[in-house]
């Protein structure tokens, strides 16, 4: 299902943003590792949502100049998945007309052997038939998922997914995601540091127009916390985020 | 899942009943207490009588009056809704035709209908055109504003899956915008009534506001009230109708917050 690591880019960010003509950051930097997560972690209001609105090409409400370009050379736009906090599933289509709703909206030839089998990694497949209504908060997310993944694109930008789902179903969306993402150049924008530590390759701590950035040890899965090297990094970005 | 409405819509119908029992009597109460003669106020036993013995001659107005209310509830409402998307697709086309709309609601809908009958005479044609001048108007301002007022998740989500227009339109804006064209479609159901007996009481032949007129000038106040009465159960029956039909559409769009 997913393509080869050699045909995903990573993707720079650069420039400076003003809202209302007050600046919210300049000569900010942003770079996402090919293949891998980066994180984006700070508190609310920061402008982290914003700086992925901008990666999406979303209405952001301010002016931006500067460059976005993904390490291949080709047009970042249309290469990008989205997935929100809020799962933003239609409530009028089914779990299977949500999960295929780009190409419904793009007309595009319907893949329903893909769309069953992405149903059915994210464990839904008793509720193709469902609509959102009927479905739980984690059950929706994972919905979404499905619909992200449908997609199918290098480029996956997640605005805080799992911020609203309760502690044991979160660690459960992290892991699937995580692992039917993990080909894929994704940004996770997070308050959560732990969230950021567990998931991310690179995690950057944005305070008041400024990014820091941090680089973990690679990992093959989700990683514990528990290990000295993390947590000697966790007590860093927390003293970065509190400075 | 959320409880039947069965059992709810049971209580609703006795509520309606006991309301309109107690409405019957108050009325026969006063009839009894103030002996007001009966061409001034009849007593609720003289209009059933009038009703039962006129049915005939109320069924054929009533049916007159359906027709017209229907037709121009349908052409109002395919009017509304063709309006608002096409406002919706034309910025420009919203900026001059809306001060336009909402200018043109500052005329009493009243002062159109002598109009209205010199131009398009005495048949049913008037009619049906003042019903839908009163149903046009809510219809296409709640679509308008239903239509204005997508979720901007959803408009987000379809722009990063290169969305065209069109789909995006077809496929999320229309359905997200259903609570707001069924809660016009929902008042223009009370309105239509309005529009096509003022119609017949500016000039016509048939209809229950002919009737009414008619047996008003012959002093049949009996007569009058039947007519009425049968006005009330045309209009419930139709909004009863158009009710189930928006419960229906809201429900399948999700949306709903009573279903």
């Amino acid at each position: 299902m997913v393509a080869p690591n050699h045909t995903i880019p990573g993707l720079r960010l650069s420039g400076e943003f003003s809202y209302n003509e007050r600046p919210l950051f300049r000569d900010l930097v942003l770079e996402l590792l090919p293949g891998s997560w980066t994180c984006l972690l700070g508190s609310s209001g920061i402008g982290k949502s914003t700086l992925l609105r901008l990666i999406a090409g979303l209405e952001t409400g301010g002016s931006f100049s500067g460059s976005i370009s993904a390490s291949d050379d080709l047009p970042v736009d249309g290469r990008v998945a989205y997935m929100a906090q809020s799962d933003l599933l239609l409530p009028w289509l089914t779990v299977r007309q949500n999960v295929s709703l780009g190409a419904s909206l793009r007309r595009e030839l319907q893949d329903h052997v893909k769309t069953d089998y992405l149903i059915h990694r994210v464990g839904l497949e008793e509720y193709m038939s469902s609509k959102p209504g009927q479905l739980s908060g984690g059950m929706r997310q994972r919905c979404a998922l499905a619909r992200t993944l449908m997609e199918d694109t290098p480029l996956v930008l997640l605005d805080e997914p799992f911020s609203a789902l309760d502690p044991a179903t979160r660690r459960q969306m992290q892991a699937l995601a995580s692992s039917t993402l993990q080909d894929r150049t994704v940004l996770l924008v997070t308050h959560d540091l732990a969230e950021a530590l567990r998931l991310g390759r690179r995690v950057y701590a944005m305070t008041q127009g400024k990014l820091q950035q941090f680089d973990l040890p690679t990992c093959q899965s989700i990683r514990e916390l528990d290990d000295p090297a993390i947590m000697d990094i966790q007590s860093r970005i927390f003293s970065v985020l509190n400075a | 899942m959320k409880p039947e409405s069965g059992s709810l819509s049971l209580i609703r119908v006795w509520e309606i009943l006991f309301a309109g029992l107690f409405m019957i009597l108050v009325w026969q109460a006063v009839v009894w207490v103030t002996q007001v003669e009966s061409f001034i106020l009849p007593g609720p036993l003289a209009v059933a009588s009038a009703f039962v013995n006129q049915f005939a001659l109320i069924w054929h107005h009533a049916l007159i009056t359906a027709v017209e209310v229907l037709a121009g509830l349908l052409l109002g409402v395919t009017a509304g809704i063709l309006t608002a998307l096409n406002l919706t697709l034309s910025e420009r086309g919203r900026k001059l035709i809306m001060p336009a709309l909402v200018m043109s609601q500052t005329i009493p809908v009243f002062a159109l209908a002598p109009l209205l009958t010199l131009w398009l005479g005495y048949g049913l044609a008037s009619k049906i055109a003042m019903a839908v001048l009163i149903v046009y108007f809510p219809v296409t301002s709640t679509f308008l504003d239903g239509l204005a007022n997508t979720p901007k998740g959803y408009l987000d989500l379809a722009h990063t899956m290169r969305s065209p227009n069109r789909s995006t339109l077809m496929q999320i804006r229309i359905p997200a915008a259903i609570p707001s064209l069924t809660s016009g479609i929902r008042l223009a159901a009370v309105y239509a009534p309005i529009g096509a007996v003022i119609g017949e009481w500016v000039g016509a032949s048939n209809g229950l506001g002919y009737l009414m007129l008619l047996a008003n000038g012959r002093v049949k106040i009996d007569l009058m009230f039947a007519a009425l009465l049968a006005l009330c159960i045309l209009t419930i029956t139709i909004r009863a109708v158009v009710v189930l039909l928006c419960n229906r559409a809201e429900k399948w769009s999700g949306l709903s917050e009573r279903n």
